[in-house]
This record gives structure tokens, C-alpha cells and sequence, in this order.
């Protein structure tokens, strides 16, 4: 292979970097531009070493581009055990403050290291990796473009690893979930339009009429992610070769803008992508059509529609306007049905394969993940209630929340698919280990359920702490003792979070030895084989 | 032919895909963001407000950078038990110069809102620096670099300048002594009128408890003792201001 262009492009790149990295005008931005330097010439450097001058042997353009989904899935896994790692260290440091280590480890820097790599690095790379296999399967074509597939893969990494160290280094625009400067943003706005040019442009050469309802989710979610990364991101930076921006708007219209956008970071990136992926992979595992054709219909125009409004719920009794916090707990309440609808027609696939669920680990991890999801958007709705979410509000139920829909919806669904996906790419008869999965799935569930047990019982007591009254009307607590009374709860969230980190490091060892090519030896799962009874 | 069957129009064609489910997912954003920006009663009508000073600006960056909106919120709701232990419950017209709103969403500790002038500039050190110091139940990193980080700046007029051209309204006259007013704020040994005059209420003098160095410590108490403590409720109709 020769990467002529690719190899000039990267110099320049590199280049320009260093550039940056020399004349920068404050020194985070000029460690970040040594980091970004050093990470494009490694990369060029290593495209040197591969090239070939021998004649590229020619590429079999009638078959799926599997060569980066094979990454992504490796990435997805990687990127999954190191967010959920950083996961544990912060929830520990919440009970053992001593676990701090100023200024990089500090609780306020890795916290956004956390939920970025969960959510961007993790579900990110999960959903450019399924999203790429399945469109080329429902639409039985190649994908687009030679290399665009590959600049998408490794363009998304390296605005991974430059969001990560930014962090790190203190590059924040204080944004949650998008937190990465105004240069890192501009970076992942290019790969994010080669990614829709990339999906869009696979569909529109498909040899099927149709296209495939998990391609609707899919493409919705890439067109509305631009959208709203576009606009909460709009900002002015104080210099061209500094880190510091400031945000196009202030104060009440930024936070409307920006949980506009975060809200719908969880309803297009981790819910409308992952349902995609819920009507693949389901069926797919299950062997069965999706439930009803027409309910996938409503609940996709639904959804999509109604998630946008939700954004207010999370700035109730703020001082955003009442009418703009009434809309937005109407919607949020209204979404509750079309959420619903995707549970029911994921759930309801299984009808007639029911029994799976004793034999096969993998169909039970993606009921299990549809069932959170389930549970998750019906409590979603029940805390965007104004009443309710005055006392939940600024609470740790808040976080068990999200741990509930993220564990147990977005990770579970992943892992099925990565389950599913892996064998197949790689051409292997079937994963090393299925007892393995079977722990993963038992490990990840009851970590889940500890996880977000514990923070219920937790935030509502912190809540209620906070508003208590004594019979002569003072408030009982200081806020000093709320913080004290969270700590047993605060070591108990970390165990279940260590538990499903623990399900994540046996799925990596599962990966890695089917991908090396090996099978355990193990007793089938009961049920499986039907059991043959010796004449008596 | 039904409805649903109308529908196999759009499964078959990927730009109406497209184009219709973006057209669908903008609707949510238009009705509900952009009343905000032309709306006359979304922000309060106040006295008080100003631009923050530079080094109170500076100390904003460095409690956006070290990521404090993650644990603190700022911002009061309208609730007898926030009220009585925070102040009085925030106003949009309060964060209307904050490139980006600090509000929050988690209490991991107590809001800050109005954390201005109610402990010491060296009680403030002293929990930045050890915060199990002053308060034992604390499950606070430390920040005890602050104080030896001197404040690294270039230019610094030209986050005044960032500023401006997003719509806070810092003037020429603030512009041009930004570096100065950076510096003058912290020492005590420069003469900070100019700094009074241009920011009133700002809290002038060696803050970190080191004459000798402007620190991010300096930058952090600064901004942290001008909180919520701009606007003059004395003036303030609660019901004028309700929306």
C-alpha cells in the first residue's frame, strides 16, 4: 500500500502543530499542541513504516468493508474498560477524597474524562462501528468512498485522545458532555460530516428498495448530532493560538442551548443510534422479524419529534422562564410513549424465541438492556415532573438515573452487539467463551442494580435533608452533614460500578481470545442440546 | 392506500429521509430557544450588573477549567429552604454576562451563587488549600497549587475583547487597562482606584494572603468573594420580575 497524499497531509498537520505548540499563548494550549503533534507524526510514522511499493493487491469491491469496523469494535472495547475504569477512580474519590491528586486527577477534571469516554469514546465508537456494519448489510452494499471509512475511524479517535487530554491539561468550555474546545469541536465537525457523507452516500447506492428501519434511527441521529453540536458549540475564542473561548451565549439562553443539546446528546446519540442498533441486532440474535413494522413507523417520527423539546427539564425552577420549564415538562412526559414504543417492539421480537433466554447469554444481555431502557424512560418522565424534580434535583438520583439508562440500556445493548459482531468479523465459529458472557451479563446486572439502588436511597435522602425543617422552623441540617451522610452510599456506588467494570474486563478477555482465534472448552449451555436419555 | 403505505415514499428515498427528520427534530429547538433571545421579560430589570473585572474574569477561567461547575451549582431556586440557607433565589439578569452559564446541575457541595462576603478572603485560602481544614466532612479535592501559579497571561485584553464581541459590554477605556486592572486588582502595592471606578464593588487587595505574586489563588478569591453580589435587592420588585 502506498499513502502518498496521506503521508504530505500528515507532515503538514504535524507541522502545524509544532508550530502551534511553540507559539501558543498559554501553556495548556501548548502541551495540548505538543500532544496533537505527537500523536500525527506517531500516525505518520507509522503509515511510513506500512508503505509498499510493490503493486497493492487488488481490493474485492462486491464485499462489506469490514476493515473498520474490526477497529471500531476493538476501539469500542478498549475505549469502554478505560471510561468505565476512570468511572470507579471518581466514585471512589467522592468517598475517599485523599484519592485527589491535584492539579490532572482532580475529581473536576476527570469527571468529564468519565462521561466523555463512556458516552463519546465508548457508545461513540459502538455506533460507528455497528452503524457502518449494518447499513452495509440492510442495503447490501459496500460502503462509500475508499478510504473515507478510515479517515471517520482515526479522525474519531484522535478528537477522542484530544478531548481526553484536554481535560486533563484543564481545556474546558464548562459545557457537559461537550466540554472539548472550540478547535477540537471544529475537528470533530469534519469527521462528523464525512460520517454522514459516509452513511448517507452507502444507502443512497443500496441494492435494496428499502431502507432498513435500524438505517432511520441511525441517520437521524447522525444528521440531529451535527445540528446540535454546531450550535451549543458556537463560540468566540480570545486567540487563535489559545485554548479559552467564550460562548457565543450567556446565561439563560446558554443554558437552554445547552441542554437543547445535552438532553438530546442523550436522545440522539445514546438512545435514537442505540435503537438502531436494538433493530439489528435483535432480531438478528433472536432469529425473529421485528414485532410490527407500523409501530417502528409512529414511535420513530414520534421520538424523534418529541425528544427536542425535552432539554427544559433540566433547569426547573431556574431562572429560565416558567412557560419555556412548563413546555418542556410536557414534552418530557409525552416522550415517555414513543420510548415505550421502541421497548415494546424490541421486547416483542422475542415472541416465539422466549426460550432463548435460557440458552443464549446474548439474546439476555439485549432483553435486558431493552428492559432498562424501559425502566429508564419511565422514570425519566416521572423526574422531569416539576414537583418531583424539586426534590431530585441537584441530587445524586439524578446520577442513578443516567447510570440506569447508560449501564443498563447503552451498555448492555452494546455488549450484545459486540458479542454478536465479533465472531463474524473475524471469521470464527463462535465466541471463545459463551460462560464467560453468561458471568459478564450476571456481574453487569446485579452491579447495575446495587448501583442504582444505592443512589436512590441515597439522593432522595440528600434531597430530603436538604429541606428539612425542626418544629420550630429552622432547618435542620448543614449542608456539611448532608455531604457526611452520603459517604457509606458514596462506597457502595463504587462497588456496583466496580462489578460491571469487572462484566467489561472478561468481555475484553472474551474479545481478544475469539479475535486470536481461540475456543474454550465448555460445557454447552443447559438447554441448549436437547438432552439424550439413555434406553433403560 | 393508507396512510402507513404513504410511508414506503420515504423508505425508499434516503435525501426525503434525510431532510424530513431534520426538518422534524428542529421544530422543538426553534419554538423554545428562540423566544429567549427577543423576548423583553426573559431577563429582569435590574441595578447593579456589571462586567466582571479582569482578575475576577481570570479567576472565572480558572473555576471553569478545574471543572467546579461539576459539584456546585449557582443557582438558587425559589424554595424556603434554598432561600434561607443560600439568599435570595437567582435571576437570569444575574448570570447575563456569563459566557457560559456556571449554573450547574449537581449539589456535590453547597451552591455558590452567593458565596460573596460571607467567609474571609483567608478562610477561602485556607479551604481552597486543605479544605478538611475548615471543614472536616469535606469530600473537596485540594487546590493548593493556586497559590504558587503565578498568573500566566500574554494579552489579557483580548478576553475583554472575546467578550465584547459575543455582547458583554466592556468598553474601550475597560479594553485598554485590561492588563493593567489584571494586575492592579491583587497588589497592594499598585493603585487599584482605576480598577474601583471601572468595577465597582470588585474586591481589591492582596487576596491570597502573598503580596509579592499575583496568583490564580488571587484570581480564584476574587471572583468566588464578588459572587452574587452585584445586584441591589433593595430596588429589586420580586413581582415585576416574575415570568
Amino acid at each position: 500500500m502506498k499513502f502518498g497524499t496521506e503521508i504530505v497531509v500528515l507532515s503538514l498537520f504535524a507541522f502545524a502543530a509544532l508550530v502551534a505548540a511553540g507559539f501558543g499563548v498559554e501553556g495548556p494550549f501548548r502541551q495540548h499542541m505538543g500532544v496533537l503533534f505527537v500523536a500525527v507524526a506517531g500516525f505518520t510514522a507509522i503509515l511510513l513504516r506500512n508503505t509498499d511499493f510493490k503493486p497493492a493487491a487488488p481490493v474485492d469491491t462486491s464485499a462489506y468493508m469490514d476493515g473498520p469496523i474490526r477497529y471500531g469494535a476493538i476501539a469500542t472495547v478498549f475505549w469502554g474498560v478505560v471510561g468505565m475504569l476512570v468511572g470507579v477512580i471518581i466514585a471512589l474519590q467522592l468517598a475517599y477524597p485523599h484519592l485527589n491528586i491535584q492539579p490532572w486527577f482532580n475529581f473536576g477534571r476527570l469527571r468529564p474524562l468519565h462521561t466523555s469516554g463512556v458516552v463519546f469514546a465508548f457508545g461513540g465508537n459502538a455506533l460507528l462501528c455497528t452503524s457502518l456494519y449494518v447499513v452495509q448489510r440492510t442495503c447490501r452494499a459496500r460502503l462509500l468512498g475508499g478510504k473515507l471509512a478510515w479517515f471517520v475511524f482515526w479522525g474519531y479517535q484522535l478528537f477522542i485522545v484530544m478531548a481526553a487530554t484536554g481535560y486533563l491539561l484543564g481545556i474546558t468550555e464548562a459545557r457537559e458532555y461537550a466540554e472539548p474546545e472550540w478547535y477540537v469541536d471544529l475537528w470533530l465537525t469534519i469527521v462528523w460530516v464525512a460520517y454522514l457523507v459516509l452513511f448517507l452516500g452507502t444507502i443512497l447506492k443500496r441494492k435494496e428498495p428499502h431502507i432498513y428501519v435500524a438505517n432511520w434511527f441511525y441517520l437521524s441521529f447522525i444528521v440531529t448530532i451535527a445540528m446540535l453540536h454546531v450550535i451549543n458549540n458556537l463560540s468566540m475564542p480570545a486567540s487563535f493560538l489559545g485554548s479559552k473561548s467564550y460562548s457565543a451565549f450567556s446565561g439563560v439562553q446558554d443554558a437552554l442551548t445547552q441542554w437543547w443539546y445535552g438532553h438530546n446528546a442523550v436522545g440522539f446519540f445514546l438512545t435514537a443510534g442505540f435503537l438502531g442498533m436494538m433493530y439489528y441486532f435483535v432480531p438478528k440474535q433472536a432469529n425473529r422479524p421485528v414485532y410490527s413494522y407500523r409501530l417502528s413507523i409512529v414511535h420513530f417520527w414520534a421520538i424523534i419529534f418529541l425528544y427536542i423539546w425535552a432539554g427544559p427539564h433540566h433547569l426547573h425552577y431556574t431562572a429560565l422562564p416558567d412557560w419555556a420549564q412548563t413546555l418542556g415538562m410536557a414534552f418530557s412526559i409525552m416522550l415517555w410513549m414513543p420510548s415505550w414504543g421502541g421497548m415494546i417492539n424490541g421486547l416483542m421480537t422475542l415472541s416465539g424465541a422466549w426460550d432463548k433466554l435460557r440458552t443464549d447469554p446474548i439474546i439476555r444481555m439485549m432483553v435486558m438492556a431493552v428492559a432498562f431502557y424501559g425502566m429508564s424512560t419511565f422514570e425519566g418522565p416521572i423526574m422531569s415532573i416539576k414537583t418531583v424534580n424539586s426534590l431530585s434535583h441537584y441530587t445524586d438520583w439524578t446520577i442513578g438515573h443516567v447510570h440506569s439508562g447508560a449501564l443498563g440500556w447503552v451498555g448492555m445493548i452494546s455488549f450484545g452487539a459486540i458479542y454478536y459482531m465479533v465472531p463474524k468479523l473475524w471469521n470464527r465459529e463462535r465466541l471463545y467463551s459463551l460462560r464467560l458472557v453468561t458471568w459478564h451479563f450476571w456481574l453487569a446486572t446485579l452491579g447495575i442494580v446495587v448501583y442504582a439502588a444505592v443512589m436512590w436511597v441515597s439522593g432522595i435522602m440528600q434531597g430530603l435533608m436538604w429541606r428539612e425543617y425542626d418544629e420550630q422552623g429552622f432547618l435542620v441540617y448543614s449542608f456539611a452533614e448532608t455531604v457526611a451522610a452520603m459517604h457509606p452510599f458514596y462506597v457502595m456506588r463504587a462497588i456496583g460500578g466496580a462489578m460491571y467494570l469487572t462484566g467489561a474486563l472478561l468481555m475484553a478477555w472474551n474479545v481478544t481470545m475469539t479475535i486470536l482465534g481461540h475456543q474454550r472448552e465448555e460445557q454447552p449451555m443447559p438447554g441448549s442440546e436437547p438432552a439424550l436419555r439413555p434406553a433403560e | 392506500m393508507g396512510l402507513m403505505d404513504k410511508h414506503a415514499i420515504i423508505e425508499k428515498n434516503a435525501t426525503l429521509l434525510l431532510v424530513g427528520s431534520l426538518l422534524v427534530v428542529t421544530v422543538g429547538g426553534i419554538v423554545e430557544i428562540a423566544p429567549l433571545f427577543y423576548l423583553d421579560n426573559t431577563i429582569e430589570k435590574v441595578e447593579g450588573m456589571r462586567p466582571y473585572s479582569p482578575l475576577e474574569l481570570a479567576g472565572r477561567n480558572i473555576y471553569v477549567r478545574e471543572g467546579c461547575y461539576l459539584c456546585h451549582s449557582q443557582m438558587i431556586r425559589p424554595f424556603r429552604d434554598e432561600v434561607e440557607r443560600y439568599g435570595h433565589y437567582s435571576l437570569a439578569a444575574e448570570s447575563m454576562y456569563d459566557h457560559p452559564f456556571q449554573w450547574g446541575s449537581k449539589r456535590t457541595g453547597p451552591d455558590l451563587a452567593r458565596v460573596g462576603d460571607r467567609y474571609s478572603n483567608a478562610w477561602h485560602v485556607a479551604h481552597l488549600s486543605d479544605p478538611r481544614s475548615v471543614v472536616p466532612e469535606s469530600i473537596m479535592p485540594s487546590y493548593a497549587f493556586l497559590k504558587d501559579a503565578p498568573i500566566e497571561v500574554k494579552d489579557f485584553s483580548t478576553h475583554l475583547v472575546a467578550n465584547a464581541r459575543v455582547g458583554v459590554p466592556y468598553s474601550d477605556d475597560m479594553i485598554a487597562h485590561a492588563n493593567a486592572d489584571l494586575m492592579a486588582q491583587a497588589d497592594p502595592n499598585a493603585d487599584a482606584s482605576g480598577v474601583e471606578k471601572r468595577y465597582p464593588k470588585a474586591k481589591v487587595g492582596d487576596l491570597d494572603g502573598n503580596p509579592q505574586q499575583v496568583t490564580e489563588m488571587d484570581a480564584l478569591v476574587a471572583y468566588l468573594q464578588m459572587l452574587g453580589t452585584l445586584v441591589d435587592f433593595k430596588t429589586y420588585d420580586d413581582a415585576a420580575g416574575y415570568r
